[in-house]
């Protein structure tokens, strides 16, 4: 037998053979592109030349200009609102479904929490601006009990406007992973707590919620890192100062025409990201230390 | 102390139409080792819940050392327990699991130090208290879990199961150690426990449940030597049982003729049940005797064929079918210096004597 023939038939060859369409298609969709901007990033745009001689001019503008700084910081900021904001709507129907959902009605409410996702995102950004609009919903309904003269204006096209939508839509993610961690936590512990002396509450923070940490810290992830990149909701439902990062890279590539700061912002953005990540991740792996 | 320390009167438990536990009376004594021993699904870890406080009873009332625990939760009642999977808790070196308790009462910190230093020096664990939990063996687990209890010096330690999940060599070492542990501590201690050599050895009293029921409450030895029915019989250590039919003879005695051994006449007590038709005979392996060569004699004899032999090097087991029985009895004898091991199918004579005999319901 040939080496060839005999690598063919091994495992690693079958290996292979099995993620190469996943392969091709994430090199050529995801570390194609990435690899362009990266390269985009150092380069210079005049109208529809591209200077391909390498620079950092890019990023220095994407750092030091107030406008970026804003706007990144105000991504940050939105995202950790919707984060924490989602995260504290879904850890109670996490919990509930866990500890008091009868065992064999528990495949049934998460197929119930993930129904949300049966209409498209964006269908779901336009209900919210029907319910928070200025004829909407809300307004309507305390306009008719009388509590309020004038509609109220605050509540759509701004910052909270973006925050609300988000949290709505990256709920159910947020529950799954917090669901796995309750699930898994051994009821004999919540009983040995109880029996050491400890009433529901300090038990509820000495023992459920530190073992429920590593499905928090993965929700946080979950719900932080998309966020921060959302660029749809703050379109629709933010106004102008609910913008964040990402509406200003769609401005760079496409109406400012210059795809090199684009591709800056971008990077920085996902530099940013990563960095939050890895903070989470170490984090989980210091409190899924011990946890078998 | 009050003495009983634990009185259950009436209880009865319900989980919807299932009742797991029908009218339990007992009386735990102050510093006893207390056993409930009974098969899988008998309400021995129900009846423990109970008195811990994680479930409440359907009727009746637990009570420790003198007070109703009616609407008492698990935490404010003076029983600990040693959880079935010892529920360390993962996230917590072994100190911090030991130190729980303590710092749910708000023992200042270096009190606690202290305490928990005793305490797991107690259960032979000095040294050990920065480890991380989950870097502990099975029995070093159960030694902080004990630990964890017994540094709050509860009144009685609730036990379930706790040495199950060992393996036997580490199990038979957990016993003895417990026992002087308990000894050591003073605090009634009270095991739930299936295996009834366990029970059998370590307890001063052993309640026998079946069915959510205690068929039996008693000390080691009058459970083995007086069992009050055939189910306890059987479930404690072995038991032969022969069909039997009983006259009342005089005096408080009766006139017993034996399957495959014969006529005997036995006294009352050995009738813990009374006796009516459905009476059986139980005679326990040891009980009965193989006598080999020409000169053995006994009070009185029956013959059979050996069925099988079990050789265990200290102790031989045989299965004798006697003359008229069809199922055969099993025959423990010491094998001592001279005494000759018998084979299949060899013809047996077995000694036996009236006192050996129990009648039983």
């Amino acid at each position: 037998m040939s080496g060839f023939t005999k690598w063919r038939r091994s495992e690693e060859a079958s290996g292979w053979l099995l993620v190469s369409p996943t392969l091709v298609y994430s090199i050529l969709m995801l570390a194609a592109p990435l690899a362009m901007v990266v390269a985009l990033s150092f380069w210079t745009q005049d109208y529809l030349q591209l200077d391909k001689t390498f620079t950092l001019k890019n990023y220095i503008e994407a750092w030091s200009e107030p406008i970026y700084q804003t706007l990144m910081g105000r991504s940050l900021k939105i995202s950790a609102f919707v984060t924490a904001l989602t995260i504290l709507l879904a850890f109670p129907v996490a919990y509930y479904v866990s500890f008091y959902v009868p065992q064999k009605r528990k495949p049934l409410w998460i197929f119930l929490i993930t129904i949300p996702f049966w209409t498209s995102y964006l269908m779901r950004i336009f209900l919210w601006k029907v319910i928070l609009g200025y004829n909407g919903v809300v307004n309507g309904s305390l306009l008719g009990l009388g509590l309020i003269e004038q509609p109220l204006s605050f509540i759509l096209y701004n910052q909270n406007a973006v925050v609300v939508t988000l949290a709505h839509a990256w709920v159910p993610f947020a529950i799954l992973p917090i669901f796995v961690a309750l699930e898994k936590i051994d009821r004999s512990l919540l009983e040995a707590a109880e029996d050491l002396g400890d009433g529901p509450l300090r038990r509820f923070i000495r023992v459920t919620l530190p073992l429920a940490m590593p499905g928090v810290v993965a929700a946080t992830v979950i719900v932080f890192i998309p966020t921060i990149g959302d660029y749809v909701t703050p379109r629709l439902v933010g106004g102008p100062n609910g913008l964040m990062i990402s509406n200003m890279i769609e401005l760079q590539f496409k109406k400012a025409n210059n795809a090199p700061l684009g591709a800056a912002l971008a990077l920085s953005a996902m530099f940013l990201v990563s960095v939050i990540s890895l903070i989470f991740v170490w984090l989980n792996r210091k409190y899924l230390v011990g946890q078998k | 102390m009050t003495d009983p320390i634990i009185r259950l009167s009436g209880i009865d438990k319900f989980y919807g139409d299932f009742q797991a536990l029908y009218d339990v009376n007992a009386e735990i004594r102050t510093g006893e080792f207390f056993s409930l021993l009974g098969p899988s699904g008998c309400g021995k870890t129900t009846l423990l819940r109970t008195i811990a406080g994680f479930e409440d009873v359907s009727a009746g009332r637990v009570e420790i050392a003198g007070q109703s625990m009616e609407n008492v939760p698990a935490n404010r009642r003076p029983t600990n327990m040693v959880f079935q999977s010892y529920a360390i808790f993962p996230h917590m070196t072994v100190a911090e699991n030991v130190a729980y308790g303590l710092k749910a009462r708000k023992m200042p910190k270096d009190q606690i130090a202290t305490e928990v230093a005793t305490a797991l020096k107690q259960v032979g664990l000095e040294g050990y208290g920065e480890r991380a939990s989950h870097a502990m063996s099975g029995g070093q687990r159960q030694r902080v879990a004990l630990a964890r209890a017994l540094v709050l010096k509860p009144k009685v330690l609730l036990l379930d199961e706790p040495l199950s999940a060992l393996d036997k060599k580490m199990r038979e070492q957990m016993q003895s150690e417990l026992r002087h542990l308990q000894r050591a501590v003073g605090i009634t201690f009270i095991l739930v426990t299936h295996d009834q050599e366990e029970a059998l050895t370590m307890s001063d009293r052993i309640a026998v449940m079946f069915e959510g029921r205690i068929g039996q409450l008693a000390s080691p030895q009058e459970l083995y030597r007086r069992p009050v029915n055939r189910k306890v019989a059987e479930f404690i250590g072995v038991m032969n049982f022969l069909d039997v039919s009983v006259r009342a003879g005089t005096a408080g005695t009766f006139d017993c003729e034996i399957a495959g051994l014969g006529k005997a006449v036995v006294p009352a007590e050995q009738a813990p049940g009374g006796v009516d038709a459905s009476v059986t005979a139980g005679v326990r392996p040891e009980m009965l005797t193989i006598l080999s060569g020409e000169n053995a004699r006994s009070e009185r004899e029956a013959s059979g064929v050996v069925e099988d032999v079990y050789y265990y090097g200290d102790m031989t087991y045989y299965d004798v079918k006697l003359d008229g029985v069809d199922h055969p009895v099993t025959i423990s004898m010491r094998n001592t210096a001279g005494r000759a091991v018998l084979s299949r199918q060899d013809r047996a004579r077995v000694g036996w004597g009236a006192e050996s005999v129990l009648l039983l319901k």
